[in-house]
């Protein structure tokens, strides 16, 4: 499989480690109300959708920066690659 | 005071840079240079930018690139973040040196001592990096650098001349294992 780094271009998927879905980036206020609950949820609950997934990779044996990649969990496509950090960014987080 | 009697030794422990001759290339273990990272502080983008200009004299390179000037060669490892090459003999205290330049725009950790540098050069070196490495470095022009897998290692690659002259950094603590992977692919290709 090759991931299109976004920076690099083209590189295959064994210079990247996978962590999971990208709605880790979303991490809950800790001092709001009600944040048991809501941390419960950004812990344990997933969505688990055949087709579309956002999932976070890391270029460890890279430039070390984590990417958002767009995969079909049918076909294992992948639409589309962004820099995790614009992301964030981009969903209103300072980091 | 006690009297010290230390000896220099190389990465791979010996007294002087091991050299390894194929037909087509040389493997030379680098010892004569001082590394150094370099990371801009996100809270201040334009000093960093000033500070860059000034001491080196030339621009940070962008993705997968390296720019060298005077002493220098800046090496691109990552978003906002270089490796720094000088040469040892002038600037073995190369983290205080760029501090002094760049102040709180940038992070500098001291590198020299974490790495194990070899330069292969040749014009065999590409036959040789076809066996070790999934980078296509028929396509890094001269100056291109990226960091990358070499026999499960992570290193940096950095083209000094393409197609002629290539360096590998991979961590000192497996400075043989490194060592051995590219004697060994010299042996198979060459």
């Amino acid at each position: 499989m090759i991931i299109n780094h976004p920076l690099l271009g083209p590189r295959d998927s064994q210079e990247f480690v996978y962590l999971g879905d990208a709605n880790l980036i979303d991490r809950p206020d800790w001092a709001a109300e009600g944040a048991v609950d809501t941390f419960h949820d950004y812990l344990y609950q997933r969505t688990n959708p055949a087709g579309l997934h956002q999932e976070l990779w890391f270029h460890e044996q890279g430039d070390r920066s984590w990417l958002v990649v767009t995969r079909n969990t049918l076909t294992h496509e992948i639409t589309k690659v962004e820099l995790a950090r614009d992301v964030a960014r981009s969903r209103g987080r300072s980091k | 005071m006690a009297e010290h009697r230390l000896k220099p030794i190389t990465q791979l422990g010996g007294d002087a840079p091991r050299r390894d001759s194929f037909p087509g290339l040389t493997i030379t273990e680098r010892t004569d240079t001082a590394l150094a990272s370099l990371s801009a502080r996100q809270s201040k983008p334009a000093e960093f930018q000033t500070a860059a200009k000034v001491f080196f004299g030339f621009d940070l390179p962008g993705p997968a690139r390296s720019a060298s000037g005077g002493d220098y060669t800046a090496i691109w490892t990552g978003p906002e973040q270089w490796f720094i090459e000088a040469p040892f003999a002038t600037h073995e205290d190369i983290a205080p040196i760029l501090k002094r330049g760049f102040g709180d725009s940038a992070s500098i950790t001291e590198q020299t001592d974490g790495w194990a540098g070899f330069d292969l050069e040749g014009e065999r070196a590409l036959s040789v990096f076809e066996i070790l490495s999934n980078l296509d470095l028929g396509k890094l022009p001269t100056g291109g650098a990226s960091r990358t897998v070499i026999e499960h290692l992570g290193c940096i690659l950095v083209c000094r001349v393409a197609g002629r002259h290539y360096t590998v950094y991979g961590g000192r603590s497996s400075a043989a294992s490194l060592h051995h992977a590219l004697v060994t692919a010299a042996k198979s290709a060459l």
